[in-house]
């Protein structure tokens, strides 16, 4: 256990200061998320452009500093990719919070790997992993147009 | 009291977590457990284990008045007028459910009214939600005030003639409340209403005496009063449990049975369909003799000083916000801390060893009328001590250091 690795200064920063925290206009696919242990909510807001790239991202929601942060992080990484390698993000960070795994994503920059590091430190907190997938969960199912609320209880 | 000695009988204060001695402050989520309630567990499966009721072999009697020793406990230590007004099961929940199940089907029409307060536990919310459900009853809520209390006026209020049942809780397990309930319970009774009292956080914290309250029903969490866990009580006045139907049926609570009929137990059979939570229940003898041996007046006195010197600490501590300012308070202290989750909040306070709850507390509509999604929460027992909620109010100064980082 570690809470330096878990409050690091970037977590904390995007937890007070969330980026993208808005309702992106002319948004073209969108997701609620619910995490009814703790009551975090979020809501992702994604416009994609003809060539199924993400133009914008961006999130409603309240919750704890890992669940905003981290939905912070992922609206600003996510911006600019193409749908398939969000996919492949989305899996990426998944295995690595839930199965701890290394980061694979050969694509992304050297800034980009150390804001998804920086959400590694959840892994030692079981309790709290939830925080850091909801909105990862959330953008799936975004992306999928799936029309249910992720609840996650009913995840894996 | 000498709480080091109390402390010392319950095993697990000689657990460190994360290397710390441990600061429990959630005994309103679940009290811990004396080694003598242990013991009789373990003693019990290890060498007088029988099922009860029915057999007649050694072990089944000597088990079977093990078991109604302790129904007979339970109703002198709330004071019920008799002891077959003491059902055993599986929670407080369950006691709950029985009620707003068997009442509710046997008494409540559409349109008629149930009056809870916007204090309740989901437990004494979602049962009469199903009855909402299949019988088109109707909830009204008494509403809480800015000090997080219920008060009489306020049921008052929310009595018409379509009421048929008043559901509230003994001591709110967010704010800290106690309810009048003696007052209630005359009111509602002067208009023909039966009361129900979820006690769960009543019974372990204050002095029960069901003659003098009069209620008609009062649902009890066992291991919330240093009890086992699988086991709560509810008591209802005898008529009640006459008059209305059994809940689950199955084997212990018939009478005869029939290819083309069956007829029921007698009280308190009746409702106690199956077998029960054996072991927990003659072991929550011991917790009653523990809370006797301490004497609930101590017990009181000793966790109203603690909830007092909590208030005054965390007041003092200019980033704590509390929640709620009721007259009459139980040992329960809500709190936020601008800028910082109540997850976070608890995450950090774990690392020192100190146990809070964060969350809603099943406690929706209460937080959503404070317009809060959470909040933080320390809970005191028989245990605790002021050490520990100065070790609570350096923990929560510790939040604000790691978070001011930003």
């Amino acid at each position: 256990m570690n809470l330096k690795e878990l409050y690091q200064e970037l977590i904390l920063d995007h937890g007070k200061n969330p980026r993208n925290l808005k309702k992106t206009e002319n948004f073209n696919k969108d997701a609620k998320g619910h995490n009814p242990l703790c009551g975090d909510k979020v809501h992702i807001y994604l416009k994609l452009n003809e060539n199924k790239k993400v133009e914008e991202a961006s999130f409603e929601g309240s919750g704890c500093a890992i669940s905003m942060a981290s939905a912070s992080i992922m609206t600003e990484l996510v911006k600019g990719k193409e749908v398939n390698d969000v996919k492949e993000l989305i899996k990426d960070f998944l295995e690595m919070i839930k199965e701890k795994n290394a980061l694979k994503s050969n694509n992304l920059s050297e800034d980009e790997k150390t804001k998804l590091m920086s959400l590694s430190g959840v892994q030692q907190y079981p309790m709290r992993v939830k925080c850091a997938t909801l909105s990862w969960h959330t953008l799936t199912s975004a992306i999928n147009n799936k029309k249910d609320e992720i609840n996650t209880e009913k995840l894996d | 009291m000498n709480i080091n000695k109390i402390k010392s009988e319950f095993p697990i204060f000689s657990k460190k977590v994360h290397n710390n001695d441990l600061v429990y402050l959630d005994s309103a989520n679940s009290s811990q457990k004396p080694l003598v309630v242990v013991d009789r567990i373990y003693d019990f499966y290890t060498k007088e284990f029988s099922n009860i009721g029915r057999s007649v072999h050694y072990l089944a009697v000597a088990a079977t008045n093990l078991y109604e020793n302790t129904r007979v406990s339970v109703q002198k230590h709330i004071n019920a007028k008799d002891k077959d007004e003491i059902v055993f099961t599986k929670g407080a929940t369950e006691a709950i459910n029985l009620v707003a199940n068997t009442y509710g089907n046997k008494n409540l029409n559409e349109g008629d009214e149930v009056l809870i307060t916007e204090l309740e536990h989901h437990s004494n919310y979602v049962p009469w939600h199903y009855l909402r459900k299949s019988k088109g009853v109707k909830i009204e809520f008494a509403e809480v005030n800015n000090d997080g209390e219920v008060t009489l006026e306020s049921i008052e209020k929310k009595i018409t003639s379509k009421t048929k049942m008043i559901a509230v809780t003994h001591l709110s397990n967010v704010t800290g409340a106690i309810l009048p309930i003696k007052e209630i319970t005359q009111l509602a009774h002067s208009k023909g209403i039966p009361v129900l009292v979820d006690g769960c956080q009543g019974a372990p914290h204050l002095n029960l005496d069901m003659q003098d309250l009069d209620c008609d029903f009062y649902a009890i969490s066992c291991h919330k009063m240093y009890g086992p866990t699988g086991l709560g009580i509810l008591y209802a006045k005898k008529k009640w449990l006459e008059e209305l139907p059994p809940y689950q049926g199955g084997g212990g609570m018939i009478g005869e049975v029939k290819k083309n009929d069956i007829s029921y137990g007698d009280l308190p059979n009746k409702y106690e369909a199956g077998t029960m939570a054996t072991a927990q229940v003659i072991a929550f003898e011991e917790s009653i003799k523990f809370l006797n041996k301490l004497g609930m007046q101590n017990i009181i006195k000793h966790e109203k000083e603690l909830m007092e010197y909590g208030r005054e600490t965390l007041m003092k501590n200019n980033s704590v916000k509390l929640i709620g300012n009721p007259k009459n308070q139980g040992a329960v202290l809500s709190f936020t801390i601008e800028g910082i989750h109540p997850h976070d909040i608890a995450t950090i306070l774990d690392e020192d060893g100190v146990a809070i709850r964060a969350g809603h507390h099943c406690c929706q509509v209460l937080h959503d009328k404070f317009g809060l999604p959470a909040t933080a929460r320390a809970s005191f027992g028989v245990y605790n001590t002021k050490d520990d909620i100065d070790k609570l109010n350096a923990s929560i100064n510790k939040c604000k250091k790691i978070f001011d980082k930003k």
